[in-house]
C-alpha cells in the first residue's frame, strides 16, 4: 500500500470548513487551559488528548465521499460512512502514537530542555503511529490473502 | 486574557494544519492517523510551561496518557459503528464522546490509586 499526498485536495476545502476547524481547535485549547486552571493539571491533562480533529474530519470525509459518488449519479451515503469508518480505524492507530507522545513528555519534561522534549515526542508520535498503521495493514492483507486462498480451495473442491 | 487569546490562536492554527494533513493523504486509513495527532498538546504545552512550569506540564502529560487510551477506545468504537451499523459520521463521533471521557476518567482514577 503506497501513501500519496494529494495537494489538490486543499483546494476542495471550503472557507467555512477551514473556519469550523480553526474555531473548534482554538475553543478546545482554551477549554483545556480553563479546565486545568479550575480542576488542576490531572483533569486538564485529559483534554490534551481530546478528539479535536476527528469529529469534523470524519463528517467531512463522509460528505466528500457522498459528493464524489453523486457526480456519477450514485448514492454514496453508505460508501461515505464506510470510508469514515476506515478513517476512524486510522485514528485509533494514531492514538498509539499519541500515547507515546504523552509518555515522552511525562517522563522527559522534568529532565530535558523543552524543545528537545517536543522534538523527541513528535518523532515518537510519528514513528509509533506509522508503525501501528503498517502492522494493521499487514495483518489486513494477510487476512484477505488467507480468505482468498480459502475461497480458491472451496471452489477447487 | 492574553493567555486565552494566545491559546485560541495557536490551537486553531495547529488543529487546522493537522486537519489539512488528514485531508491530503490517501489511503484514508493513513490520513486517519492525523485525526489523532497531538495538536492540542503541541499548541498548549509550551504556554503551560511558560506560565506554570515544567512540573505542571509533566502532570498534564501523565493524564494525557489516560486520555490517549480513552481516545483509542473511542476511535475503535466509532470505526465499528460506522463500518458495521453505518450511522452518520458526525452522529457517531459526537454520541461516543462520553465513551472517551468515561474511559479516560476511569483510567486516571485508577492511575492515581496505583502505588
Amino acid at each position: 500500500m503506497i501513501v500519496h499526498a494529494r495537494l489538490a485536495a486543499i483546494k476542495g476545502i471550503r472557507p467555512h470548513e477551514w473556519a469550523i476547524r480553526f474555531v473548534f481547535g482554538g475553543t478546545v485549547c482554551v477549554a483545556a487551559g480553563l479546565i486545568s486552571k479550575r480542576f488542576g493539571p490531572e483533569i486538564g491533562g485529559l483534554f490534551l488528548a481530546f478528539p479535536a480533529i476527528f469529529p469534523a474530519g470524519a463528517s467531512l470525509v463522509e460528505a466528500h465521499e457522498r459528493k464524489h459518488k453523486a457526480r456519477a449519479a450514485l448514492d454514496g451515503t453508505m460508501r461515505g460512512r464506510t470510508v469514515a469508518g476506515v478513517d476512524a480505524a486510522g485514528a485509533a492507530m494514531g492514538c498509539i502514537g499519541l500515547a507515546g507522545f504523552a509518555v515522552v513528555c511525562w517522563l522527559c519534561l522534568p529532565h530535558l530542555a523543552t524543545i528537545a522534549v517536543f522534538l523527541l515526542a513528535t518523532l515518537v508520535w510519528f514513528a509509533a503511529a506509522i508503525l501501528a498503521w503498517w502492522m494493521r495493514k499487514r495483518r489486513t492483507f494477510r487476512t484477505r490473502r488467507a480468505r482468498r486462498r480459502t475461497l480458491h480451495v472451496f471452489r477447487a473442491s | 486574557m492574553a493567555e486565552l487569546v494566545l491559546r485560541f490562536l495557536i490551537g486553531g492554527a495547529v488543529v487546522s494544519v493537522f486537519a489539512v494533513l488528514a485531508e491530503i493523504f490517501t489511503p484514508k486509513s493513513f490520513a486517519g492517523l492525523f485525526g489523532a495527532a497531538p495538536s492540542i498538546a503541541l499548541a498548549t504545552i509550551g504556554i503551560t510551561i511558560a506560565h506554570y512550569g515544567k512540573a505542571h506540564a509533566a502532570t498534564e502529560a501523565h493524564s494525557m496518557v489516560c486520555g490517549a487510551i480513552g481516545f483509542f477506545i473511542y476511535a475503535s468504537a466509532a470505526s465499528w459503528f460506522l463500518m458495521r451499523i453505518k450511522i452518520p459520521a458526525l452522529a457517531a463521533a459526537l454520541a461516543l464522546l462520553p465513551v472517551w471521557f468515561g474511559v479516560s476518567a476511569a483510567l486516571l482514577w485508577l492511575a492515581e490509586r496505583l502505588p
